[in-house]
């Protein structure tokens, strides 16, 4: 009977904590110590100042155990950042916010050794869009008046990007491949660093996502023309898409962290529901409309699979445009 | 009349309580990150940017977190000379400058002389900042944009010009230096095309390039404290120095001395703090050689004079206000600092770009009275502090040396959060100890650092634009002129050596 009653509560005791414990282990993960969070670009950029609205917006509903330090890596369109969290030393606390350098670096570079698919998808928390800029004195107020001007000027046509093989360089690749274009390429350090030459008109056109150019929108200095996105955006509903003018293209940039390659699962998971929670935040959602940023969150295989599509996209227009084999 | 009514009721502003307060709190941090070496304005703002939130809360509008942030700049700005004259490590690289007279001068006996001195012209490199910016944003942001890839570029080659052709070094030896400086500042990831360079033995550490102030602090740290260990060998070096109220004010009734230092500081500084891209650094490394090179004495730069300490630290200053001009004008930053500031301004909910003036007066006016107010608290608490730096300077170099040296190791290990970056800081050192024993000049190595990185990827870009022609930098209105200065100065010293060699031959 004692013996029995003893395995009776020997079970219920065990079934007890199992049941306590189930639900504790999954979200196990808990920061031990300041999370490494990696910015692959330079400081002021829409990558440098989203990573520190999320850092403000952690701090502020005081979602982690630990800070969120912002390390910015810029070198390298990114190559930088990848080789840092592809060496981490403690790949649970070291997280990064991506551009689409994510994707094109490994490829252009393939001796970095990195593989993006190693990498722990957090989660994306939007896509960037992209607009075609002139200067209010340029003349051009249409796409069609932008390709007769841009074709007649040949190389006088001057696009400002941010660095070489980056998003704006593959958009100002398109335009010249698929519209006979020979637009000038000229990369500079950062987004807010081509608006300002666009704005003194030391260039002629710019690329730039809505939140580098904004300001200069709001004050008539600068015009958009055409936006690479599938449908208009809320924030300008003037301006066509490049697919209403005849265009089959569309572009975006993921918004995304990931977390160092070796991260364990449960620290994914930690993260993931972290990021979810900046992402459902009013602060978060309130940038993302006023920046006229797309997407929706986005995380584990499903992330994994959108990286992987955006891969072969990415090699596809590189290989289009001669910058790998 | 419309300017000046915006302005006092922004002082008001800036004087609640709160507003004050908050100055102060940050002129004291900000003194603290300054002085403490390789931390400098970019770490102390970031650090405290998430701290900015409960400020914001309590007060509910952007401007009380922007005016604690910006004391923080400013009080960097002062804090960096600290360290500079009283261990003759650069407390910050927008102080690296200072190093170079107020370190000797301090050697002399007179550190009470040299912190005075810089702080003064702090104060008053600030002050005809902020009333250049008052009156003249917005036209001064329209130059500000006239000035594309050429244009820097050519303003990069006057600096270098200014360090070449300042005449009394040996100049063959400090193109050796600046040509060191070139190669350390091409190490890492290429920004035009994105490939690796000179990565040394594959050593990633080299990927993210020879920091700036792991050369700083290896020359000024290490290869000074190395440098006084050997010529002390015999003796001890005990600065001798008087901690009095009295000798403070003595110095501050000396001050008029520094007067033209400050005033090339104040301006130079200001313009260079404009441009996108320059910021404090280069700021005050240019007004260091050109008050040089315009200087009746410019063989005592560099043992102690005390222009040479005024024109650096009105600079930086004077810098800093002026990289708020871009960023508030225009929504691009005009240094490292500002753009963290940026991202804060983003943060808080305001839109930087060229409407914010008419937009959010309430926030562009109180901000701008406390840049007025910042500086008056950051010259009145720096010289409160002054008799507690000198006391730093009592100490035997025996304890001193080892202070220097773990300084300089925690210093280099908090900029860059890399034991990588510790250990080539020591070599530098060294190999700093033993060129200096060959008599070639550092700073100019120290310049190229901090220059190359700005004028590289802008002459490449000229180029781009220009097909590869050189005559991009002639025929441009504001490059032109800029660029012929610029050779005229590193040709002058030759044209010295001829003449001297022509009156040689008359006089045998």
């Amino acid at each position: 009977m004692s013996i029995r009653k003893r395995t009776l509560f020997t079970m219920i005791g065990a079934a007890v904590l199992a049941a306590v414990s189930l639900p504790t282990s999954v979200a196990a993960f808990e920061p031990t110590k300041p999370i490494d969070f990696v910015i692959m670009a330079g400081k002021g950029g829409g990558a440098d100042k989203m990573a520190r609205l999320m850092q403000s917006i952690i701090e502020q509903e005081d979602l982690s155990a630990r800070p969120v330090v912002p390390t910015n890596k810029p070198g390298g369109s990114g190559a930088e950042a990848l080789v840092h969290l592809n060496g981490a030393s403690d790949p649970d606390h070291t997280i990064m916010v991506t551009l689409n350098s994510f994707f094109t670096t490994p490829l252009r570079q393939p001796g970095l050794d990195v593989d993006i698919m190693e990498f722990a998808p957090v989660g994306r928390m939007a896509e960037d869009t992209f607009l075609l800029w002139v200067h209010k004195d340029e003349g051009v107020s249409s796409f069609d008046e932008f390709l007769a001007v841009a074709k007649e000027r040949g190389d006088g046509w001057v696009m400002g990007g941010t660095g070489k093989n980056s998003e704006d360089n593959i958009i100002t690749d398109f335009l010249n491949s698929n519209y006979g274009l020979s637009i000038k390429y000229i990369p500079y350090a950062g987004g807010g660093e081509v608006a300002k030459q666009l704005v003194g008109q030391q260039i002629t056109s710019s690329v730039n996502n809505p939140s580098e150019a904004l300001g200069f929108f709001e004050s008539g200095d600068l015009i958009p023309l055409v936006a690479f996105t599938d449908e208009r955006l809320p924030m300008f509903p003037d301006v066509p898409t490049l697919k209403e003018s005849g265009g089959d293209f569309s572009y975006f940039m993921q918004r995304a962290v990931v977390g160092a390659p070796g991260m364990s699962d449960e620290a994914a998971t930690y993260y993931s529901d972290l990021f979810t929670k900046v992402y459902e935040s009013d602060a978060w959602q309130e940038y993302k409309s006023s920046k006229s940023l797309m997407g929706d969150f986005m995380a584990g295989d499903d992330l994994k699979a959108y990286w992987d599509t955006q891969r072969a996209r990415h090699e596809d227009i590189l290989k289009a445009s001669g910058a790998i084999n | 009349m419309d300017i000046l009514t915006s302005l006092m009721g922004g002082f008001l502003v800036a004087l609640e309580p709160l507003n004050l307060g908050l100055a102060v709190l940050g002129v004291v941090v900000g003194l603290f990150v300054g002085a403490m070496p390789g931390l400098g304005s970019v770490n102390g703002v970031a650090i405290l940017l998430p701290f900015t939130f409960v400020i914001q809360s309590m007060t509910g509008s952007a401007t009380s977190p922007m005016i604690f942030l910006a004391a923080i700049y400013y009080g960097a700005m002062y804090g960096g000379a600290i360290s500079s004259i009283t261990l003759g490590i650069p407390g910050a690289s927008t102080a690296v400058a200072t190093t170079f007279d107020g370190r000797p001068l301090a050697l002399k006996g007179q550190a009470d002389r040299a912190l005075v001195t810089a702080a003064v012209a702090s104060f008053i490199g600030g002050t005809i900042a902020n009333v250049l910016f008052t009156a003249f944003a917005p036209p001064l942001a329209s130059v500000a944009l006239k000035f594309g890839d050429p244009e820097i570029f050519a303003l990069m080659l006057l600096a270098f010009a200014t360090f070449v052709g300042l005449g009394g070094d040996d100049i063959p030896k400090t193109i050796f230096s600046i040509c060191i400086g070139l190669v350390l500042a091409t190490v890492g990831f290429d920004i035009v095309s994105g490939e690796p360079r000179l990565i040394f033995f594959d050593i990633t550490g080299f990927s993210h390039g020879v920091r700036f102030l792991v050369l700083a602090i290896g020359v000024y740290g290490i290869g000074e404290m190395i440098w006084t260990v050997n010529s002390s060998r015999y003796g001890s070096t005990m600065s001798e120095v008087n901690v009095s109220f009295s000798r403070v004010l003595a110095s501050i009734r000396k001050f008029h001395e520094a007067w033209k230092g400050t005033l090339i500081g104040s301006f130079l500084g200001f313009f260079v703090g404009i441009l996108p891209a320059a910021g404090a650094t280069p700021g005050s490394l240019m007004s260091y050689g050109v008050a040089k090179m315009t200087s009746r004495n410019p063989e005592e730069y560099g043992k102690g004079s005390v222009d040479g300490i005024a024109a650096p630290e009105a600079a930086n200053n004077a810098a800093s206000t002026g990289a708020m001009l871009p960023m508030m004008t225009l929504g691009i930053p005009g240094s490292p600092t500002t753009a963290v500031l940026l991202a804060g301004m983003v943060i808080w909910g305001l839109q930087p770009g060229p409407l914010l003036f008419t937009t959010q007066p309430d926030f562009v006016w109180p901000l701008i009275g406390s840049f007025y107010v910042s500086n008056i608290v950051a010259l009145l608490v720096n010289l409160a502090f002054i008799p507690l730096f000198l006391w730093m300077l009592r100490m035997p170099f025996t304890i001193l040396a080892p202070l220097i040296f773990v300084l300089s190791l925690v210093g280099t290990f908090a900029a860059y959060q890399n034991m990588f970056d510790v250990w080539l800081m020591v070599l530098v050192g060294i190999a700093a100890f033993f060129l200096r024993l060959l008599d070639y000049p550092l700073a100019p190595a120290v310049l190229a650092i901090v220059l190359g990185p700005i004028a590289e990827p802008k002459l490449r870009q000229s180029l781009l634009f220009s097909d590869g022609d050189f005559s991009i930098f002639f025929t441009r209105p504001i490059a032109g002129p800029i660029t012929i200065i610029a050779i005229i100065l590193i040709l002058l010293p030759m044209f010295r050596l001829i003449r001297r060699k022509i009156r040689g031959n008359i006089t045998t």
